[in-house]
């Protein structure tokens, strides 16, 4: 079929090829400006004065964003571990063990964070902390990693339930059939199996903690800021490359992630 | 395994993402529910006292001098931006998505992963970044004025930051990917022979356009515009950052009462109506979809 010549190719349409090539270009332009300017040694974000990386070392000696960079960083952590732990478990309960009554509903639930508007839950969620709060005294960290948590579950539910759905079930039947505890067969064969989709799930959650802006905003208390909201912050003042090398900084690290989930998820073809 | 274990079992392993889902998401979606049928406090929080006032508020207004009722106009054209700005957000995208996710499937398969993952950087690159990247090119002094003048096109820079034209190519830029990913899942799926088909029958390619590829790729394209209509309605930071404070969209506008309007039930009226458009929308996406099925 692959050398078969036709008189023309049936899967082009006329225009589509000009229009996609227009869509990545306006895709990527904007962003590769944003990353030249990082690098500008003007202080303006959009008059070129010179390579430099000044704004990578103000934006590096800037305690607040020092800040900011440590608990976003914590924040994501906890919430990649939390929600990467309690979605292997709700996918281990929900994939291949056959239809259950009030399975839709837990389905519902997971996946409430991805159809639910953020800025509904953001609104919300200072009630019911702000009374835990009065309640209890502590006003650390904690809430936001809750809210974040919850918030990444469908992230990191989805490619774990996949991976899972992909699994033949043969080798844990083996491992029972060789009088293994259900146990034993979790940690050394269904586990070992499963941990691509695991990763997978973690590094996607880790990306949406540490991308959070609007719930964040909202929860967060006086000096809570993470990355993006300091950003949100200093995008109402006079801007500077520095934002850009905040930015740039960022979007090296998703591009990292990605290219490391690509490789984690591609090796199962 | 029986039955009842087998739920049981679900159940038990789901419970502790069920516990926090309950407590950070489903859970303030109730109280919004609860304080939109709540009297307005004082300064700012509720009173305990049913009251219909929330839900008054969302529609009409009353005169503070003599009490008269009209329509809250100002309500009226945040609802109608906000309806507005997403239509067109979902047209703009599928007018740029379609060709790009066709593009995309009819790659040969080695650079096909390529073309997705160029698509799948902005989908994971976080918002606020995308939002201030075109921000940057359409201020004034911004890459596309400069380009503008310089091709003598305009000789002042045009304002298009803080309208809602800048909102609208904002919410285009940021949404983009969610319109492509699922048409391509749907063109993916596609089989070429039946154009090569529709070719030996004498169809125009604008007839096999309409009548052969539209029709089997429908439920790609209804879950696009879902995915883009959406979080478009929804939408925060970007008509925040790029429309200003003049140009609301309801997102803002539920911020606006739960923090300087200090209306919060009138907020919370404003979010259920969120709530319902989304779940209607989701609703006709289950309808078309299945019907689409050919399971039935």
């Amino acid at each position: 079929m692959a050398d078969k010549k036709r008189a023309f190719d049936v899967t082009t349409l006329p225009g589509f090829t000009a229009i996609a090539i227009m869509a990545f270009v306006l895709l990527y332009a904007p962003i590769i400006t944003l990353v030249i300017y990082s690098f500008n040694g003007g202080n303006s974000v959009s008059q070129w004065g010179g390579f430099s990386l000044q704004w990578y070392v103000v934006a590096w000696n800037n305690e607040a964003v020092q800040d900011a960079t440590a608990r976003s960083l914590i924040i994501a952590v906890w919430a990649a571990v939390i929600s990467t732990t309690v979605a292997t478990m709700a996918a281990l309960g929900t994939t291949r063990r056959g239809r259950f009554k009030g399975q839709t509903v837990i389905y519902v639930i997971i996946n409430q964070p991805l159809m639910v508007p953020e800025i509904v839950t953001a609104v919300a969620l200072p009630i019911f902390f702000s009374s835990v709060k009065v309640a209890t005294g502590y006003s650390g960290l904690g809430y936001l990693i809750l809210a974040h948590s919850a918030f990444c579950i469908p992230f990191a539910y989805l490619p774990i339930k996949a991976r899972l759905e992909g699994m033949d079930t043969t080798m844990e039947t083996a491992a029972a059939d060789l009088y293994a505890t259900p146990w034993q067969t979790f940690r050394y064969v269904t586990l070992p199996l499963l941990l691509p989709g695991v990763i997978a799930g973690a590094m996607l959650a880790f990306i949406i903690s540490l991308d959070n802006v609007i719930i964040t905003e909202f929860v967060k208390s006086a000096g809570q800021d993470t990355l993006p909201t300091y950003m949100l912050g200093q995008l109402r003042r006079a801007l500077t490359p520095e934002v850009n090398a905040i930015s740039t900084a960022l979007l090296a690290l998703t591009v990292l992630i990605l290219t490391v989930f690509f490789f984690v998820t591609k090796k199962r073809d | 395994m029986s039955g009842r274990s087998k739920g049981a079992t679900g159940w038990l392993l789901s419970a502790p993402a069920l516990i926090l889902l309950v407590l950070a998401a489903s859970g303030p979606l109730l109280i919004v529910a609860v304080y939109s049928v709540l009297e307005k406090g004082d300064y700012s929080g509720v009173r305990w006292i049913l009251s219909g006032d929330g839900w008054f508020n969302v529609l009409f207004q009353r005169d503070i001098f003599d009490q008269t009722v009209g329509l809250a106009d100002a309500n009226l054209s945040i609802f109608w931006r906000s309806v507005k700005l997403s239509i067109a957000t979902t047209i703009i995208t599928f007018a740029f998505g379609l060709p790009t996710a066709w593009f995309i499937a009819t790659r040969p398969a080695k650079s096909r992963a390529i073309w997705l993952f160029l698509i799948t950087i902005p989908f994971w690159t976080n918002l606020l970044i995308r939002t201030f990247a075109i921000m940057e090119v359409i201020r004034n002094q911004g890459l596309l004025n400069t380009f503008l003048i310089w091709t003598g096109a305009i000789s002042e820079p045009i304002q298009i930051l803080y309208t809602d034209t800048a909102v609208l190519i904002g919410m285009a830029y940021v949404y983009l990917p969610l319109m492509v990913l699922p048409l391509y899942a749907a063109i993916d799926r596609f089989d070429f022979r039946l154009i090569e088909a529709g070719y030996d029958l004498y169809a125009s390619r604008w007839q096999v356009l309409r009548g052969v590829i539209l029709p089997i790729i429908r439920p790609g394209i209804v879950a696009g515009s879902i995915l883009v209509f959406i979080p478009s309605l929804g939408a925060y930071v970007t008509p925040r950052v790029l429309g200003g404070g003049k140009n609301m969209m309801i997102g803002n506008f539920i911020e606006l009462q739960f923090g300087q309007g200090q209306n919060w039930p009138l907020g919370a009226a404003l979010s259920t109506v969120l709530l319902l458009i989304v779940l209607g929308s989701l609703l006709v996406y289950t309808r078309v979809t299945s019907k689409d099925d050919p399971r039935g």
